[in-house]
C-alpha cells in the first residue's frame, strides 16, 4: 500500500495519493481547483494553456500541475506569488483578443474564462488601443457553431476529435496570434458525439445552435438524470428554466459515460415539454370518459380488478421507471400476468475509444429493470394475450392504433399514460402519469447498474408517477398492504420480494448508481 | 575557413575545410580526401566504445543548447528491442545562423559519415535528416549524395558492406522555425503539426513515433568523424577558454563587418577577434554598437559585453548571453537598436506555433507595443510593461521560443535605453508609420 501511495503537501494540506497522479487532480484531493484550461480528466493532457502553473518546492520552474507528476515528499503551493502571478499572466493574455462579449454570450454564467478572471486575474487591461483579433463566425455542423473570437485555444474540441472520437476533423490552423480552430476542407462536425465539443470549450466559442440564445446559464434549474435514450444509461443533467426543459448535457460517471453523452440522447428532450397531456384521471361514465379526482379514479380501479379474475396483461413501455414496473406488475400479481415491455431498436453507434460506452440499439433506459420486476420483450405474444384478456394495462407505451383496437376487445382497459391520444376515448380507466422527468425513480441499464433519476419539473395537471398509481390501488385492493410515500421506499419494497433489487436504496445508489445485486457490472473501463 | 573568404590564420580548419572545394561534394571526391575512413574505424568498434570516444572529446550540441553529445547518445536504452530513430536537425532557421547551410553544400558525404557514425552508436536502422524548406541547394546536393552513397554500399543493408542496416531518409520541412526544435520536428516529421511537445517523455525514451530517438545538429554530426579519425584528446585539445567547451564551432557572422562568412574557430577564440580581425571589422567610420553572438533567441551584448568576451559557451554567458547556435549578428552606430529589437520580436510572433497562451499572445503583443514606439505613440509605462510580459513569458512555456522573443526585449532595454526614451519623448522622429 505504501509503495503505490505518495504523500504529497499541497498548500499547506496533507494528502496520499497514488502513484503517478498529476498534481491538478492531489490537489482535487487536498480540495483545491486549480484553475485550467486545456486539461480535461477525458482528454490527453497536452499542457498548451499554461493556466495551471504552480510552484513546486526545489523545481526551478514553475510547472503545469496538469502533467507534473506527484513525487513522495513533494511540497506544492498553488497560491504562491510567483504561481499567482504567472496565471495572471495567462487571463491577461487570453483576454487581450477576447470580445468580452459575455452580455450576448450563452456561455456566460459558467464559463471558465469568467470564471478564473474574477478570482484572481487583473482588475484592468494594459492592453489599451489596439484592435482585436477578429474572425468570422464558422459553421461547424449541424448543432455546432464557432465562435472563434471568443476561443481560447485550448483544443480540447480538437483533441476530443482527434482522441476519443476518432474522427479528426478539427485542427489548429495558423500560427501566433492568427490561430484558430479550423475544420478540414469539406469535412463537417456531424460526428455521432460531436456534441460534447460544446460542453468541453470552456468558454463560449462553441456553442450549441439548439441552445443558443434560449436562457442565461444563471436562470436554469440543473436536475441529475439518467438518458433515457438507449440502453447505456448515461448520467446526464436536465436543465430546465421556468418548468421548461431547454438542455440536456452529460453528466460525469467514470463507469458510465466518463463525461460523455450522445447527440441523439441530447436532442431528444422536447417531449418532454409536450403540452397536449392527460391532465386529469378518466373514468368510463357510459359512452364517455369523465375526468374525476383520484380518489374516485383509484377506487374505480380497484373495484374493476376486485372483480375480474383470470388473464391480465401489462403492455408497458422501457422506459418506466423500475418502481412503475415493479409496482404494477405487483398491482396484478394475483392475475394469470403476462407482462411485456416493447424495446424500439436503432443503430448502435459507439465513442470510438472509451469501451464500452455507445448509443446502444436498444433505444430504451430500462429493459433490465423491465426484466427484473417480470417482464418479458416479447410484445406480440402479449398484445394476442390481451385481446381475450380480463384486464390490461397499458403502462406509458403509446399503442399504434390497429394495436389499440385489437386490445379494446379485452374485459378493461387501464391506460396509465402522459401524453393524451384519441383512441383512449375507447378505454376504460386514463390515468394521467408523470413523465421520468417530473418524478423521481431508478432504471437498470444494460450493465446491471441501477441508477437514479431525479425530478426536474412539475408535472401537469394531476398527474402523478406511475408507481404511485399502482401502489395506492394495490393499497385499496388488500386491506392493510403498506402503501410507498416516495420513489425510495417503492425501490425498497420491491426489493424485499425481487432478489436482484434486495438492499437497492437511493441514497446507496447515489448520484452514479450501483450495480444490482445479480449484476456483476462490467461498465466502463477507466 | 572564413567562406567565401581564404581562411584566416587565427582559425582552426576543421569541418569547413573544403568549403568552396566542389570536389568534395561527390562520393569518389569525399573518399579521396579521406573520407568514410572514420565509419570503418567506427563499425570496427563496440557501439558503446563510440559513445565513449565522443563523451570523452567534449564535443557539446551546436544547435543551441550545448548539451554534450556523447551524454545524450549514452541515453538511448540499450536492448530494448524497440527499433531506434537518429534525427538530424537541418532545419536551420535561427536569424543569423548559415552554418549548417554550408556544411550540407560542401561536405554532404562528411555529414553522412558523421550521422552514419552516431546511428551506429546508438543503435538506429534509420535516420532522418530534416532539412529546411527553403534550403533548395543543400537539399538537392543532400539528395545527391545520399543517393551515391547508397550507390555505393555505404548506405542500405549493410553499413559500408559488413555493418548493421542503415536507411537514411531525406524530409524537407516546409517553412515552419518552431520545426527546428526537436519536439516539433519529431511532430512534423510524423506528419503533424509541428508543435513542440512536453518533456518528459524525451526522445530519447519516446521520440519520433514514440520510438526511441536521438536528435542532433548537422555541425554536431558532422564533427563526429573528425573525432574519431583524430582521436578524443586532440579534439579536447582544441580549447582556448573554458575546459568544458572543446573542439571548432562556425560562426555565422553577419551585420556590420566588411566580411560577412562562416569562420571556424578553436573554442575560447576572443569574439573581438573574430569581428574585427577575421570579419574584417565595421565599415570604415563605424564603431560597434552591439553583438547578438548566437542567432537570434540569445540576449544581445553591448560594445562592452564584448570586450574580452571569450567565444565558449561559458565565456559568453558570463557576458550575460549565450553561444547558442553562434550565429553572430555585428551591428554599428548606425544601429536603430529598437528598431532591430521589433524585427526580431516580429520575427518570433510570426513563428510562434500558438499552443502556449504567453507565447501567442505575449510576443504579438510585444510587436504592438514596439511598433507604437516606433511609430511616436508610445507611452512612459510602455518600457515596463515590455519588461513585464517579457518576465510573464520567459520560462512559463513548453519550449523557448517565448523566452527568445523575451530576451533581446530585455537585454535591448537595459542596454540601450536611452533610443527607447528618444522615441517616447518625441526626440526621434518616428520610424513607423503610425497604426
Ligand atoms: C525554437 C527552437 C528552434 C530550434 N531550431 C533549431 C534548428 O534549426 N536547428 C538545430 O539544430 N537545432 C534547433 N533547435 C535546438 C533543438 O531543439 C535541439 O536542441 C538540437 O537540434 C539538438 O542537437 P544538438 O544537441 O546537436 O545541438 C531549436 C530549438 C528551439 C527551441
Ligand atoms: S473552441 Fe473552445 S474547446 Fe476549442 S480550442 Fe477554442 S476554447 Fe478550446
Ligand atoms: S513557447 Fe511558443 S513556440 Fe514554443 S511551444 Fe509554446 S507556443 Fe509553441
Ligand atoms: S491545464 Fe495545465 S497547461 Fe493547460
Amino acid at each position: 500500500m505504501s509503495d503505490a501511495l505518495v504523500t504529497v503537501t499541497i498548500d499547506g494540506i496533507e494528502v496520499q495519493v497514488p502513484r503517478g497522479t498529476p498534481l491538478i487532480e492531489a490537489a482535487k484531493q487536498a480540495g483545491i481547483l486549480v484553475p485550467h484550461y486545456c486539461y480535461h480528466p477525458s482528454l490527453p493532457a497536452p499542457a498548451v494553456c499554461r493556466m495551471c502553473l504552480v510552484e513546486v518546492e526545489k523545481a526551478p520552474k514553475l510547472l503545469p500541475a496538469c502533467v507534473t507528476t506527484v513525487t513522495d515528499g513533494q511540497v506544492v503551493h498553488v497560491n504562491s506569488d510567483a504561481a499567482l502571478k504567472a496565471r495572471e499572466s495567462v487571463l491577461e493574455f487570453l483576454l487581450i483578443n477576447h470580445p468580452l462579449d459575455c452580455p450576448i454570450c450563452d456561455q456566460a454564467g459558467e464559463c471558465e474564462l469568467q470564471d478564473y478572471v474574477f478570482q484572481e486575474g487583473r482588475a484592468a487591461t494594459r492592453y489599451a488601443d489596439y484592435a482585436k483579433r477578429f474572425n468570422p463566425v464558422e459553421d461547424f455542423g449541424p448543432d455546432v457553431l464557432y465562435i472563434p473570437n471568443r476561443c481560447i485555444l485550448c483544443t480540447r474540441c480538437v483533441r476530443f476529435m482527434e482522441a476519443v472520437a476518432e474522427d479528426p476533423v478539427l485542427n489548429v490552423s495558423e500560427r501566433g496570434d492568427r490561430s484558430y480552430i479550423g475544420i478540414f476542407p469539406d469535412a463537417v462536425l456531424d460526428h455521432e458525439w460531436a456534441g460534447n465539443v460544446v460542453d468541453l470549450c470552456p468558454v463560449g466559442s462553441l456553442v450549441s445552435k439548439d441552445f443558443l440564445h434560449k436562457a442565461r446559464a444563471w436562470d436554469l434549474d440543473r436536475t441529475a438524470s439518467i438518458c433515457p435514450g438507449c440502453s447505456q444509461g448515461c448520467n446526464m443533467t436536465i436543465d430546465t428554466r421556468d418548468n421548461v426543459v431547454v438542455r440536456l448535457r452529460p453528466r460525469p460517471n467514470m463507469d458510465v459515460n466518463r463525461h460523455f453523452m450522445c447527440d441523439t440522447g441530447r436532442q431528444d428532450y422536447r417531449w418532454m415539454n409536450r403540452g397536449d397531456r392527460i391532465e386529469a384521471p378518466l373514468i368510463r361514465a357510459g359512452d364517455k370518459l369523465q375526468a374525476v379526482d383520484w380518489a374516485s379514479a383509484l377506487d374505480r380501479l380497484a373495484d374493476t380488478l376486485r372483480g375480474a379474475d383470470g388473464k391480465a396483461v401489462i403492455l408497458a413501455s422501457a422506459r418506466a421507471s423500475t418502481e412503475s414496473l415493479g409496482m404494477t406488475h405487483r398491482l396484478l400479481d394475483g392475475f394469470e400476468l403476462t407482462a411485456a415491455v416493447r424495446v424500439p431498436t436503432g443503430h448502435e453507434a459507439p465513442l470510438a475509444s472509451i469501451p464500452n460506452l455507445a448509443l446502444r440499439e436498444e433505444r430504451t433506459p430500462n429493459v433490465a429493470g423491465a426484466e427484473l420486476t417480470g417482464y418479458t420483450r416479447a410484445w406480440d405474444e402479449a398484445l394476442d394475450q390481451a385481446v381475450s384478456a380480463q384486464v390490461v394495462v397499458v403502462l406509458d407505451e403509446e399503442l399504434a392504433p390497429d394495436e389499440f383496437d385489437r386490445v379494446r376487445t379485452a374485459g378493461t382497459v387501464v391506460v396509465l399514460g402522459t401524453v393524451d391520444h384519441p383512441a383512449y376515448q375507447a378505454a376504460d380507466i386514463v390515468l394521467p402519469i408523470a413523465t421520468m422527468a417530473e418524478e423521481h425513480g431508478s432504471y437498470v441499464n444494460r450493465d446491471g447498474r441501477a441508477q437514479v433519476y431525479r425530478q426536474a419539473k412539475a408535472s401537469p395537471g394531476m398527474a402523478r408517477p406511475a408507481w404511485w398509481v399502482a401502489a395506492e390501488a394495490a393499497g385499496r385492493l388488500a386491506e392493510g398492504r403498506a402503501v410507498p410515500a416516495t420513489a425510495g421506499d417503492a425501490i425498497v419494497m420491491l426489493g424485499q420480494s425481487i432478489p436482484a433489487l434486495a438492499g437497492l436504496t437511493y441514497q446507496s445508489m447515489g448520484f452514479t448508481g450501483r450495480p444490482v445485486a445479480s449484476a456483476a457490472a462490467s461498465g466502463v473501463e477507466s | 575557413m572564413g567562406y567565401p573568404y581564404p581562411p584566416d590564420e587565427k582559425e582552426t580548419v576543421v569541418l569547413s575545410q573544403y568549403f568552396g572545394d566542389e570536389g568534395a561534394r561527390s562520393y569518389q571526391g569525399w573518399v579521396k580526401r579521406g573520407g568514410y575512413q572514420a565509419l570503418e574505424a567506427a563499425l570496427a568498434m563496440e557501439p558503446g566504445a563510440v559513445t565513449d570516444v565522443v563523451k570523452a572529446s567534449g564535443l557539446r550540441g551546436r544547435g543551441g543548447a550545448g548539451f554534450p553529445t556523447g551524454l545524450k547518445w549514452s541515453f538511448m536504452p540499450k536492448d530494448s528491442g524497440k527499433d531506434h530513430y537518429l534525427v538530424c536537425n537541418a532545419d536551420e532557421s535561427e536569424p543569423g545562423t548559415f552554418k549548417d547551410r554550408e556544411i550540407m553544400r560542401w561536405t554532404p558525404h562528411g555529414l553522412i559519415e558523421g550521422c552514419a557514425i552516431a546511428a551506429y552508436a546508438i543503435g538506429a536502422e534509420c535516420c532522418y535528416v530534416y532539412i529546411r524548406g527553403e534550403f533548395t541547394e543543400p537539399l538537392a546536393i543532400m539528395a545527391k549524395a545520399v543517393a551515391e552513397a547508397y550507390a555505393n554500399g555505404v548506405l542500405g543493408e549493410k553499413l559500408l558492406g559488413t555493418g548493421p542496416r542503415l536507411e537514411m531518409i531525406i524530409h524537407r520541412g516546409a517553412g515552419a522555425y518552431i520545426c527546428g526544435e526537436e519536439t516539433g520536428l519529431m511532430n512534423s516529421l510524423e506528419g503533424r503539426r509541428g508543435n513542440p511537445r512536453i518533456k518528459p517523455p524525451f526522445p530519447a525514451q519516446a521520440g519520433v513515433f514514440g520510438l526511441p530517438t536521438t536528435v542532433n545538429n548537422v555541425e554536431t554530426l558532422a564533427a563526429v568523424p573528425h573525432i574519431i579519425n583524430r582521436g578524443a584528446d586532440w579534439y579536447q585539445g582544441i580549447c582556448l577558454g573554458n575546459e568544458k567547451s572543446t573542439g571548432t564551432k562556425l560562426y555565422s557572422v553577419c551585420g556590420h563587418v566588411q566580411k560577412p562568412g562562416n569562420y571556424e574557430l578553436a573554442m575560447g577564440t576572443p569574439l573581438e577577434e573574430l569581428i574585427f580581425d577575421m570579419a574584417g571589422g565595421m565599415p570604415p567610420g563605424r564603431t560597434l554598437k552591439a553583438v547578438i553572438p548566437g542567432g537570434s533567441s540569445v540576449p544581445i551584448m553591448d560594445a562592452e559585453d564584448v570586450k574580452g568576451c571569450l567565444l565558449d559557451y561559458e565565456g559568453v554567458v558570463e557576458r550575460g548571453s549565450m553561444l547558442g547556435s553562434g550565429g553572430v549578428i555585428v551591428m554599428d552606430d548606425s544601429t536603430d537598436m529598437v528598431y532591430q529589437i521589433y524585427r526580431l520580436t516580429r520575427f518570433y510572433a510570426h513563428e510562434s506555433c500558438a499552443q502556449c497562451t504567453q507565447c501567442r499572445e505575449g510576443t504579438a503583443w510585444t510587436v504592438k507595443i514596439l511598433e507604437r514606439i516606433l511609430g511616436g505613440h508610445g507611452k512612459e509605462s510602455d518600457l515596463d510593461l515590455l519588461l513585464d510580459l517579457a518576465d510573464n513569458m520567459t520560462g512559463t512555456t513548453i519550449c523557448v521560443l517565448s523566452d527568445s522573443c523575451a530576451a533581446p526585449v530585455v537585454s535591448g532595454i537595459a542596454k540601450f535605453r536611452s533610443e527607447f526614451d528618444a522615441y517616447l519623448s518625441g526626440a526621434r522622429p518616428p520610424a513607423l508609420a503610425a497604426h
